[in-house]
Formats: C-alpha cells, structure tokens, sequence
C-alpha cells in the first residue's frame, strides 16, 4: 500500500497531503482534473492559478466542503476520506477562509473555543482554553488578547484568531486562502513570520493566492493550476515571477502598464470639503477635498475599508452629500442640489462600481440587462411604452464585440461570466460612452491576469482621450502602475498625496497604516500587534 | 454558487409534478388513516374538479381568484417584497368595485360599467396597499407585518360598513342590495348560451379574460417596460438599483399599489360575477392562496396560471371530496391542500439536490453509449 | 299569525301536489362549521339525534366560502336530498335561486326568511328570550351593572343584546348595560381567551352579571365570572351545567329542537313551508331554570320572569326587534 514517492529532502517521512487523481465535475464544468498534489511535512506550499482555475474546489473538497467524484486524498500517508469540515479537522487539517468565520462580538477567547467546548457548561471550557491560548500564543508568537471583543479588531490580528482557531482544534496543516487581500504590507510581513514560525514547529501550509509577489517571498515550493488541472510545480527558489505568471496564464503577460506621461489639463472633478456620517454617526469621510484633471489617472490607496467606499459613492450620486460639495463638469451638487446616480451619469461620468456583485450588476439579470444598468432611461432602448428589447440586446452584442466579452451571449445569466468577463462588461457600459469624468473602483478585483492587462488598457486609452480617471484599488502594485497621482486614504482622510514616479511601496504602506513620519505616534497604537 | 446544471424543463416541470405526487402519497396515508380508501378519493377530487361541467366552471372560477392574487403576490415579490395583504387588499377592493356597481347599475349595462367598476376597485385595493408601502420605503416599517395588520383593518371596517351602513335594509345577512342584473358580469352559462351552447351552472364568469389578460399584461409589465426593469432590479439587489439611479422608494410605492390593484380584481370576480353584491368574507382566503400560487408558479404568469388551476381543482375536488366522503371533513381537505402547499412551496427544493444527481449519473451513464454508437 | 297562516294553506296545497320522495334529509352548515360550539353544533345535535331515533341516515356539507353555500345546496337537491335544511342567514340567497329551481325538493333554512313555496322559513325571537334573561340579570345585580359579551359583531348578536337591554331596564330601571363585541371576523365566535379579557374588564366597570351571546367564546367568558366570583349567563343551549353556582341561568334557544323538527316532519308529512317564527310563545326561545340554578333564583325574581314571559305571549309586552329597524331604544 505505501507506494508514496519520496519527498525531495530525501527522509522517508510521508508527506503531509498526497493527494492522487483528483477529479471533481459541476455539471459540464469539470473544475478538477486528474489532480495530484503533494505537500511535504513542515513546509509552506503555494498553490497559484487564475480565479476559476480550481484553486478553490480542491481546497474545498480537502476541507471536506465537497466529495471528490474520484481520487485519493493521502493524509500523513494515511489514505482518507474527508466528507465533511468535521472529518477534515479530525484530520488535523485547518483552514483559515478569505472572509473570517468569526463572530464579531464574541471575544476572542469564545471564538477559538466555539464548536470545540469540552461539554455543555462553560465554566470549565474557558479556563482550559485560555490556558490552551497562552501556550499557543507564546509558542507561535501569535499574540492576541483572549477578552478582546473580536470585531474591535484589526484584521490581521483577525486573522490571527483564525489562526488560532485552527491550532487549536490541532491542526498540523493549515490551509489559508488569500490571506492578504485584506492586509496592509506591514500586516502582510507579520503574517509571513507567523508563517515561518509555524513551519519552523512542523507546520505544513498551504498557500493559496494569486499574488506572485507573495509566493516568492515565502514558500518553499509552489504548484501552478490552470483550467482545472495542474500545469508545473516548481521549488520556488529556482523560479521567478514572469515564468509563474507564464505558467498562470499559458502566454507571456506584460505587468507593467505601458503608457506614456499624462498631460494633465483642466479639473474635470473636484471635490471640497467633503464629511459624510453613516447611520450610526460614525464619521466616514473626514473633510476630503480632491482635484481630478482632464487627462490625467488619478489613484487613491488605502487598505479597504478606510472611507474609499463611501468616497466613491458620493462621488456617483449613490449616497447624497452631507457635508461639503462637488464640483463635476461645471455643475454643484451639494445638500440643496442633491442628485441621483442617472443625474451623475447626465453629466457625463462613468462608474465602474468597486464591488461588482453588491452594485455594479445584478447577477441575477442576463448580460443585455446588465449591458443597460444606469442608461435604462435613456431613449434609444426605450419605445412609447414597452422597452425596446431588440436594441437592448443589439447594444450588448456591440459591447460584448467590442471588449471582447466571452461568450458573447447577450441571453447568459451574469452569473454565468467568469469575474474577468464581468468586469469587462462593467467597464464597457461606463466607457462606451466615453465619459469626461470615469470613477473605477478596484478595476481588477477578482479579474485573471489576462483580463487585468485589457482593461488597464482601456483606462489609459481614455485617459489619452482627454478624460479624467479617479481609481480606487486596494492593490498597490496596480495603483503605482496604473496611475499618475496618488492619494492614500486612512479613516476618511486623505493622509498623503505625490506622483505616482514618485511613490514606492515602503512609504504607500506606511501611509496606508497611517504610521507616515509625520503622524508616529498614531502609528504605534496601529501597529501594536507587532510585539 | 450553487451550479445549476439541470435543464429548465426538470425543474419547473418534473420537480413540481414529483412534489405534487409526494404531497399526494402523504395525504393517501391520511386519508388511509381515517379509514377510507385514497384511491377512491383522489378520483373524486380529480373527477370532481375536471370531471362535469359544473365541476369545471366551479374550479376555473376559484382559479380566476388565485390568478388575480397569485399575480399580485409575485408583483410585489419581483421587487423583493413579500405581500401578505392581498386578502385586505382584495377585500377593499371588492368594496370599490361594489360602491362602483351600486351607484351605477341602474345607468349603465355591465359592459359600460366594467371600465369603472375596475378602475374603483384598483383604486381601492391600491390605496390599501399604499399605507404600507409607504410606511416600507419611507419609514421603515417592515412590510409584512404591516400587510398583515392591514388585513385585519380591512376586516374590521368591512364588518363595520356592512353591518351599520351598507346593509340592504331589513334584510338578516350583513350584505349589500344585489347589483342590477344587466350590470353584472355575464356567467358563462349566459355567454355560452348567447353562442347556442348548452353549459352547466357555475359562478364562473367572464372575468376569467380579465385573469388571463393580466397575465399577459404583468408579463409586459415585468419583462418590457422600465418599470419592470426597476422593480426587478430592486428585488434581485437594491444597491445596483441604487447604482443605476432608481428611486427605490417610489418604485416600491409603486410596485405595491400595482399589487394592491391586482388583488383588487378579485372583487370584480365576487363582486360584479359571481356574488352579484358585496358580502362579509366574500375573499375567503384566496389572497392567502395567492402567496402559495405566486411561489409554485416562481413568480411568473405562467406558473402562476397553472398553479392556480392547480388550487382552483384542490379547491373544488376537495370540496366534492367531503361532499361526497362524510367522514373527509372540510378540515381534512385544508390538510391536504396544506401538504402540497408544504411539498411545493416550503419544501420545493428538498429533492432538487437528489434529482441533481441522478440526472448527472443518467447523463454520465448515457453518454458513453451515445460515443459508442457513434 | 294571520299571516302565517294564510301562507299555510297556500303551502299546504303545493306541497301536497308534491311528489312524495324517499326520505333523504340533508343539511349544508356554514362556514363556522359544525363543531362551532354554538349555533351550527346545536343543528348538528338535533340531526344527530334524529338519526339516534329514527335510523335515517343524512348528508351533510361545511362550507368554506360564500360559492360553496349555493353549489352545495344544489347538489344536495340534485342528489335528490329531501328535505334539505341550510343553515344561517347568511345561505338565505343561495337557497332562493335553488329552491327556485327545484320546486318539487322540500327546503327549510333557520335564521333568516325566504319566500318561496317549497321553502319553510324558522326564525326566532332571540330578544324575547334575552328579554327574560336581562331581567333575571338586573334583579341579581348588586351593583346596579350588567353586562353583554356578543362574538362577531353582527344584527343577529345586537338583536341578542338589545333585548337583553330592554329586558333589564324593564325590571331595574336604572340599571347600566355594558355590551362589548368580541370582534369582527368569525374568529370571534371562537375565542375564550378574548372572552374572558372582555368579560374581566365589564366587571372593573362595575358589572356583577354577564350574558355571553358568543359561541365557544362564551367558555372564557364564564370562566372570568367564576373566578371573579361573579354570575354569568349561558346562551343557545342549557348551560346552567357549566359552573353551577355561577351560571345564573340560559337563554334557550331551541335550534336542536327546529332541526330535529325539520327532519322529522318531512318523515311524518307535516313538514310545511311558509314562515316559522318561534318565540317564548312557541317555545323556541325560553330561560333555563333547573336543578343547577334553583338556589340562585329567589322566588320573586321566578315571579317576576314568569309574569314578564307571558306578558310577552299575550302581547301586553312587545320586544323590540332590532333587526326590524336597526336600532335600539334601549341602548
């Protein structure tokens, strides 16, 4: 029965997972083929791949979330079968999910202890777990407060709790599923020494991402999926990010976004003093003033969540000004001129929504019903009484040919459309129009690298056109790249402002995590975890 | 995420008719269980809706009602709100349309009337909703609880106006004067009889066409006009309708007045048809049904139209059921409706993921046949 | 009366034209159905109990909606029921269109009138008898107060109530009646819980006697009274059984016995059609007074009632109706 190939260091220990032939089908969609996968003891293992590449259901039906319909799934060399996140974690096999599975107003100490009680009273639970904690915590590093409310968190320490969580029902292999979309870089490094402590104690990791970067920093070997199957692993020593990125998508890609210097001219957007409060009188914008000239691609960084959100909705119409006012195009909107989102549109600004599944399209509606998402009005798709479905339908073939939408089928579910395909229907609706003034949230949120490439391109060919562009991305890498001015956000404010030949990273991080020189002492409080 | 990988016709066909059966095999144990024979009982309920004249025209009448509810529920549930008031609305409506016969009837011949009579009743049925519209869009209130609140108003002040006000006086029942003969509805015994055929007697009337053109006309509603476009938007995710430049508020306002007014026809059915006067309770549920309807219909036209010939021939069939069977009481009958309300509404998509797979092993086992053949 | 009988003889002689059909009595209850604990479950009793002596087997129907009262009798007529017997009001209009049609097919309906030869009419005074009970309440009342607990607020319930009113200011003149409805959908002939809420407050007001005229509601409502230790009155059947003690006496009202009566007159061919009115006179209504009572009457007040009751028969005291004018002077 042990037929287990050898691992490369060359002991006789069996590798951590094995995992033989793995096939998994959703109807015609054939997610996982003849997968074979091996990770060795004590080592952190990246698995990269394009979003829809299978990533995500191999690691499901390892976790138990699905049934492989074939295959074998090796643990410690032990074949088993894993049909549920119960077995899955009797296994030793934990996993920290992109959106925590946490409740936010436990306490830390009651989340790592839920589904893991000792018996029906408490009492006893939360002693010998805060016990269990602190040994954790100090042989890890992972230092977090057992009593802290989780929600009043940060979200790498979150993160950590997750973490936890997992160690504590005694995981030997931990499965993280892109870790740091959420993360500021600084969060990001303390993450990876957590990861190297825990391989340093024989943890075996699994790391799953798309961010090429990343891998290079920390894992030891790494396993390139594409269309379901796997296509190279490589030891991450002997590789380099073009070769990965090749692999990724199956040609050569250009990371860098070619474009020539911007020529800025007159300010198409601008904003003055904005201050906006949500529901429960949580300030969300802080006085936020800004400029946005024709011709120029204007970005604005921050780790999500810090008012960028908010910014963009007032910017569209979405949410009515409170405080402050918009200059757009000549015309003033502000607590007496409020305007909705068709105004904005009338005066000739586009906006590609930050979060394509909350606003940016309804994916329950076909492709040419989404292709009219804000113009429903406008009379060309419109007869006396009825809609002109005909032209709807006309017009969404014509988007569709002209960003190379795939399937270009005006009749398929929304749903249906790989997230790249999506976005290139958001953004084909808020270009073909060419507006003066383009608002684009996270314009490749969940988009595979090929798609990435086409609509930088979009963006900067209306930008060359004579538009102003204001961006709003969570990666930093893509707002260095893509635009020309940079504006970082923290808490509702904008904490710093240069050209984009002029940022780097180190000092877009910093700001990011509001611990900018000049303002060191809120970014010591912020940085706390680090201790 | 679920990946739906079963064709259409699987599952708005085949998984509807299996719960249908399965709701009918638990009612046999029932029925089996009072000691009667469910063989014998299904054929009364199936020869009782379809099976004679009177029989049919009694179900296509019950299933005019649900038409017009079943319509006005889905409306509202396109725009992701669940109207619980139809039987108010309907109920208010059917006042409109009676103030609007009564006051008319000895001017007008029905045909005249009609346009009226329909207006006053949505109007009415309309206004019932729009007090918890309102109260959603603008206020908060949620909308159900008011709906259902506004049912029992609805019913109170009916009970009010008809037993104090609206009374035929000296007469014992709390109901209005009968309308004028020439203004009511014609039945279809009278439109067959105009055409030289012989039908039985039924309260079945020409509101039937008005069922079926609203069909046609929320199907135009929904799936042609702005409007539709908006509501179902604001259903499916209200934050892209935001983002689209929809003024939430007022599409729902509007959306639960066209509910309302659809509700509202029911009156024109009891009232103007099959009645010929306005009467305490004259809905008798059938607003309720409609939620029922709307669900196993999914929301549109046509389900909703099948659906309620479905109820229309429970309705029947299961009152011929008791007629016929005195131990099958009347409360035995709303079991029965009761479980293919459970099997097609609550537990719609119990068997889904069963029938998912074996309809993938079918396909898997059928495809290597079909390449060797080739 | 004279009017009646002229409707008599009319009857009399289409009915003896009538062909004389096997004896296949029927009844269609309405929609409170027949376990209403009140006026569908008194008809059902009196049918039960013709079959109990008779051995006559008879089909019965419940309605469930306003279509379902004309379609069912008419398919009892059509399965050639005789007689077939509706019940309530509120099924007056449905059987005049089928008795129209079938005119050979015996009819009879209680609680509402209509004017067709093949149709018996069986109508009663409820306010004669509320009268007497009203009576017997303002005597009891220590307090100068009583009370009304009607179910759904319709004529038949205020026709209940105004005679009860009448009936108490005809013995104790100053007397304060408080009435209370239950409520306004047919859930209120059901509902205890409602009942004795309502009968609780009457006696914060100050009332020491209620008289519940409300189906199952009624249960709730003479719990309350016992348990405030006050007197309570039963309604349609003897219900003095109930809480001896406390149930002060019952307003009768004879539906059993008017069913009964239906089915067995078609057996015995003196069925006829025509108007059917019964009061104290005829003993339709009346006020129960039994074993369980007895130490809760005192002689006066049996004087007092019996003299009022037949004042009323000879017509020296006329109750008003409210359902002849939708008014009550009383109130």
């Amino acid at each position: 029965m042990l037929t287990n190939t050898t691992s490369e260091q060359g002991n006789t220990l069996p590798p951590a997972i094995d995992l033989r032939k793995i096939n998994k089908s959703f109807g015609p969609v054939h997610a996982n083929k003849d997968v074979d996968l091996v990770v060795a003891k004590g080592t952190i293992h990246g698995i990269i791949g394009e979003n829809g590449a299978g990533k995500s259901t191999l690691m499901s039906i390892l976790y138990g979330f699905y049934e492989a319909d074939s295959g074998e799934i090796l643990v410690n060399g032990k074949l088993s079968s894993i049909k549920s996140s119960k077995e899955a974690i009797n296994a030793g096999i934990g996993m920290v999910h992109q959106h925590f599975m946490l409740i936010e107003n436990f306490t830390v100490l009651e989340n790592v202890m839920l589904g893991a009680e000792l018996n029906g009273f408490l009492k006893e639970s939360k002693l010998s777990a805060r016990q269990e904690l602190t040994r954790l915590s100090d042989e890890f590093g992972l230092a977090v407060d057992p009593d802290a409310i989780t929600g009043e968190l940060a979200v790498g320490l979150q993160q950590r709790v997750e973490i936890l969580k997992a160690l504590y029902r005694g995981a030997e292999i931990l499965i993280l599923d892109e870790p740091t979309g959420v993360l500021t870089p600084q969060e990001v490094k303390q993450l990876f020494d957590i990861l190297n402590a825990l391989r340093a104690r024989g943890v075996s990791v699994m790391l799953i991402t798309h961010k090429l970067q990343e891998i290079l920093a920390i894992t030891d070997e790494v396993t390139v999926m594409r269309a379901g199957t796997m296509v190279a692993s490589r030891e991450t020593a002997k590789t380099n990010k073009e070769e990965l990125a090749e692999l990724m998508v199956g040609r050569k890609v250009l990371l860098q976004v070619d474009k020539e210097a911007a020529q800025p001219k007159n300010v198409l957007l601008q904003a003055n003093n904005l201050t906006l409060k949500d529901g429960s009188g949580v300030t969300r914008l802080d006085d936020v003033s800004l400029q946005v000239h024709a011709g120029e691609i204007v970005g604005i960084a921050g780790v999500s969540g810090n008012g960028q959100t908010e910014l963009l909705d007032v910017l569209s119409g979405i949410m009515p000004v409170q405080q402050g006012s918009i200059d757009l195009n000549g015309t003033t909107i502000d607590k007496r001129n409020v305007l909705n989102a068709k105004d904005f549109r009338h005066l000739s600004l586009g906006h590609v929504a930050e979060d394509r599944h909350r606003q940016g399209m309804v994916t329950s509606f076909s492709a040419r019903e989404c292709a009219i998402m804000g113009f429903q009005d406008e009379p060309e798709f419109n007869g006396k009484i009825l809609m002109d479905n005909a032209a709807v339908t006309k017009h969404c073939e014509a988007l569709m040919e002209e960003f190379d939408v795939r399937p270009a089928n005006p009749h398929l579910k929304a749903a249906n459309f790989s997230g790249g395909n999506q976005q290139k229907l958001c953004i084909a609706r808020e270009i073909e129009r060419k507006p003066e003034v383009l608002l684009v949230g996270q314009p490749t949120r969940g988009v595979d690298i090929g798609a990435i490439e086409f609509i930088h391109q979009q963006i900067v060919q209306l930008r060359d056109a004579g538009s102003a562009v204001l961006v709003v991305s969570v990666e930093l890498e893509e707002v260095m790249s893509l635009c020309d001015r940079i504006i970082v956000m923290f808490e509702g404010r904008i904490v710093g402002e240069m050209p984009a030949s002029e940022a780097d990273a180190q000092t877009l991080g910093l700001l990011m995590g509001n611990a900018g020189s000049d303002k060191d002492d809120n970014g010591q409080v912020n940085a706390k975890g680090e201790s | 995420m679920s990946n739906k990988t079963l064709p259409a016709w699987i599952d708005i066909g085949v998984i509807p008719l299996i719960n249908v059966c399965l709701a009918f095999i638990v009612s046999g144990f029932v029925i089996l269980l009072i000691g009667e024979n469910p063989i014998e009982a299904v054929q009364y309920i199936i020869t009782g809706a379809f099976g004679y004249g009177e029989g049919v025209g009694y179900t296509l009448y019950y299933t005019t009602n649900f038409i017009f509810t079943g319509l006005a529920v889905s409306v509202a549930f396109h725009a992701g709100l669940f109207n619980i008031g139809g039987e108010g609305q309907a109920y208010i409506g059917g006042l409109g349309v009676g103030l609007m016969c009564m006051s008319l009837d000895s001017f007008m011949p029905w045909w005249a009337l009609l346009p009226f009579a329909i207006a006053a009743g949505a109007a009415f049925g309309a206004a019932w909703a729009f007090i918890p519209a309102y109260l959603q869009a603008y206020r908060g209130s949620h909308i159900v609880i008011t709906t259902i609140m506004f049912n029992f108003i609805a019913s109170a002040l009916m009970v009010y106006l008809l037993v104090n006000i609206l009374i035929e006086p000296g007469n014992m029942a709390p109901q209005t004067r009968s309308i004028v003969e020439s203004a009511t509805l014609p039945s279809m015994q009278e439109l067959f009889a105009a055409l030289g055929m012989d039908i039985e007697n039924s309260p079945l009337n020409i509101s039937l066409f008005l069922a079926l053109a609203c069909c046609v006309l929320v199907w135009l509603l929904m799936w042609h006009t702005r409007l539709g476009y908006a509501i179902r938007m604001i259903g499916f995710n209200e934050n892209a309708a935001v983002y689209s430049g929809i003024n939430t508020k007022r599409v729902i306002v509007i959306t639960m007045c066209i509910s309302g007014g659809m509700s509202a026809m029911v009156g024109i059915n009891e009232v103007m048809g099959a009645q010929e006067r306005v009467l305490l309770d004259f809905v008798a549920g059938a607003g309720f049904t409609g939620i029922a309807v709307s669900l196993m219909g999914r929301n549109h036209p046509v389900g909703i139209v099948i659906a309620s010939l479905l109820f229309g021939a429970l309705y029947q069939g299961g009152a011929e059921l008791s007629f016929e069977i005195s131990t099958i009481t009347r409360d035995l009958v709303v079991v029965i409706q009761g479980l293919v309300i459970l099997f097609c509404g609550a537990l719609s998509l119990m068997l889904k993921p069963t029938i998912e797979k074996l309809f993938v092993k079918l396909m898997s086992s059928n495809k290597p046949k079909e390449n060797a053949n080739v | 009366m004279k009017r009646q009988l002229l409707m008599l003889t009319a009857a009399v002689a289409i009915a003896q034209s009538a062909v004389a059909a096997d004896l296949k009595p029927a009844v269609v209850f309405d929609m409170g159905g027949k376990f209403d604990k009140s006026f569908n479950q008194g008809v059902y009793e009196g049918v039960e109990r013709f079959k109990k002596e008779t051995g006559v087997k008879y089909r019965e129907f419940e309605v469930t909606n306003p279509s379902q009262r004309e379609q069912a009798i008419r398919k009892m007529a059509q399965r050639k029921a005789n007689p077939v017997l509706a019940i309530g009001f509120a099924q007056a209009t449905a059987l005049e269109k089928v008795a129209k049609d079938f005119p050979d097919t015996k009819f009879s309906i209680i609680d509402a009138v209509v004017k067709l030869p093949n149709v018996q009419s069986i109508v009663f005074k409820e306010q004669e008898g509320s009268f007497l009970v009203g009576m017997l309440a303002a005597m009891k009342s220590e307090t100068k107060a009583v009370s009304f607990v009607g179910g759904m607020d319709i004529p038949l319930i205020r026709r209940f109530n105004c005679g009860y009113a009448q009936g108490a200011k005809y013995a104790v003149k100053d007397v304060k009646v408080i009435s209370n409805m239950t409520g306004s959908t047919p859930s209120a002939w059901n509902d205890p819980v409602k009942g004795g809420e309502l009968a609780r407050s009457q006696f914060d007001r100050g009332s020491d006697v209620v008289f519940a005229a409300a189906g199952g509601t009624g249960i709730g409502v003479y719990q309350a009274a016992k348990d405030a230790g006050k007197f309570a009155i039963g309604v349609d059947s003897n219900q003095n059984h109930i809480h001896p003690g406390t149930m002060l006496t019952s307003m009768v009202k004879a539906v059993d016995v008017a069913a009964f009566n239906t089915f067995n007159g078609v057996k015995e061919d003196s069925w006829k059609p025509g108007f059917n009115v019964l009061g104290l006179a005829e003993g339709g209504v009346d006020w129960a007074y039994d074993e369980h009572n007895k130490p809760l009457i005192t002689a006066e007040m049996k004087a007092a009632v019996d003299q009022a009751k037949a004042d009323i028969i000879s017509g020296k005291i006329v109750v008003h109706d409210y359902m002849s004018d939708n008014k009550c002077p009383s109130l």
